[in-house]
């Protein structure tokens, strides 16, 4: 199973990205091989609009079952949980801490946006 | 002739220039006021409403049963307004911009347009000024096919002055277009400065003629006026700061009508604006 963490960095021990839609780059872990891989939000980061809807499409291109973020907006909470994929929102300060807490079982899955959106 | 009020700052005075030279011109003229977000003209030019037209804006909506999830829509979507996430795309109406490409590039046809109320135009008519105004609804954020919509109501070959919105970017662009002289409105402030050298950027981005009107003169510093001779920008009018026209704009009323030796200078201001189309044809 694979999962998405937005960061601005390139591994384990790069900050956790507060932000969705506009994160610099996902980190996709996959949880049974212990691999990753860096993905570029550059495109979305520097969007006029639409940076979350577009960011989650990528995630579930990328075929990822759960997201780990700071913070989720209602329109890419739709994008994703249409998708089926899970969001967990946290304040780990770097992915593994983050990964650290998934495989800990401690993130709570949102159940809903916890920050309001932008229109344009 | 079209003449567009434009400025990059907000509150430089392009609606007081607007309606005082529509009512300086006395003869039937149209005033747009193509400021959407929150219109004022009709403040100064006190008459009913005597007509009043829904605006939409077309937007996506997909037929499940016909989609197969190919994703051409989003693909085609460069303002992320539709997104295809496995099955049938979803729909972001507050995102969309009315293109259609979706619909017209959808191979199954699945896709059809379907109007979204995105606010109001209202007429009026105040002595020879027929005025024509949108009103964005509340909660909605694309103003450019309401300023559409408003410049569509323009009757061919009359007069016209559009009262844009503050700022530089797609509702003064959508306001602005189409007009044969531009007029920046600004303040002799460092802000000022800053936001007219960008609308001086964008208008010229356009090939339109314009000049600049430098509005409460007096009450800054000289650099707007140097601006404008080093860019070779013509300086139009500047209209003094007076604490008897701020008087009468608190009042609603119009300064050609409240202080009638103003009267003059905004005559010579439009002759000064057909000039500029002048310069430009010759």
């Amino acid at each position: 199973m694979k999962i998405v963490f937005s960061t601005s960095g390139d591994n384990l021990d790069a900050p956790l990205d507060g932000r969705f839609g506009r994160a610099p780059k996902f980190l996709v872990y996959d949880l049974e091989t212990d691999a990753c891989e860096v993905v570029d939000n550059l495109q979305n980061l520097q969007a006029a609009q639409g940076a979350g809807v577009q960011a989650a499409s990528t995630v579930a291109r990328l075929g990822a079952a759960a997201v780990v973020t700071g913070h989720c907006g209602p329109k890419a909470f739709r994008v994703l949980s249409s998708a089926g994929i899970k969001v967990y929102t946290c304040a780990a300060p770097t992915v593994g801490a983050a990964l650290a807490l998934y495989r800990e079982g401690k993130l709570l899955e949102a159940q809903a946006a916890d920050v309001e959106g932008h229109w344009a | 002739m079209i003449i567009a009020i434009a400025s990059g700052k907000g509150g430089t005075g392009k609606t007081t220039l607007a309606v005082n030279l529509a009512r300086a011109f006395d003869a039937d003229i149209q005033l747009l006021d193509c400021d959407v977000e929150e219109p004022n003209a009709h403040l100064f030019l006190p008459a009913e409403p005597r007509e009043r037209t829904v605006v939409t804006m077309p937007i996506p909506e997909v037929d499940a049963r016909l989609c197969d999830g190919c994703g051409e829509c989003a693909r085609v979507c460069r303002y992320n307004a539709i997104v295809g996430a496995g099955a049938a795309p979803l729909v972001f109406p507050e995102l969309c911009h009315g293109c259609g490409g979706c619909a017209y590039i959808c191979p199954r046809k699945a896709i059809r347009e379907v109007p979204k109320r995105i606010g109001v135009i209202e007429t009026f008519r105040s002595g020879k000024i027929d005025l024509v105004h949108g009103r964005l609804d509340v909660g909605v954020a694309m103003a450019p096919p309401l300023i559409r919509a408003v410049k569509d109501r323009r009757r061919n070959g009359a007069p016209a002055i559009i009262d844009a919105p503050p700022g530089t970017s797609c509702p003064v662009v959508a306001a602005i277009q189409g007009a044969e002289a531009v007029v920046l409105v600004t303040e002799p402030t460092p802000f000022g400065l800053h936001d007219l050298a960008l609308a001086v950027d964008l208008v010229r981005a356009f090939r339109l003629p314009f000049g600049v009107v430098v509005n409460r003169a007096g009450s800054g510093d000289d650099r707007v006026r140097l601006f404008c001779a080093r860019e070779k920008i013509p300086l139009l009018a500047e209209i003094p700061d007076d604490r008897r026209i701020a008087e009468a704009y608190a009042r609603g009323a119009l300064i050609v009508e409240a202080l009638p030796e103003y009267r003059a200078g905004f005559l010579d201001l439009r002759a000064k604006i057909e000039g500029l189309r002048r310069e430009v044809a010759a």
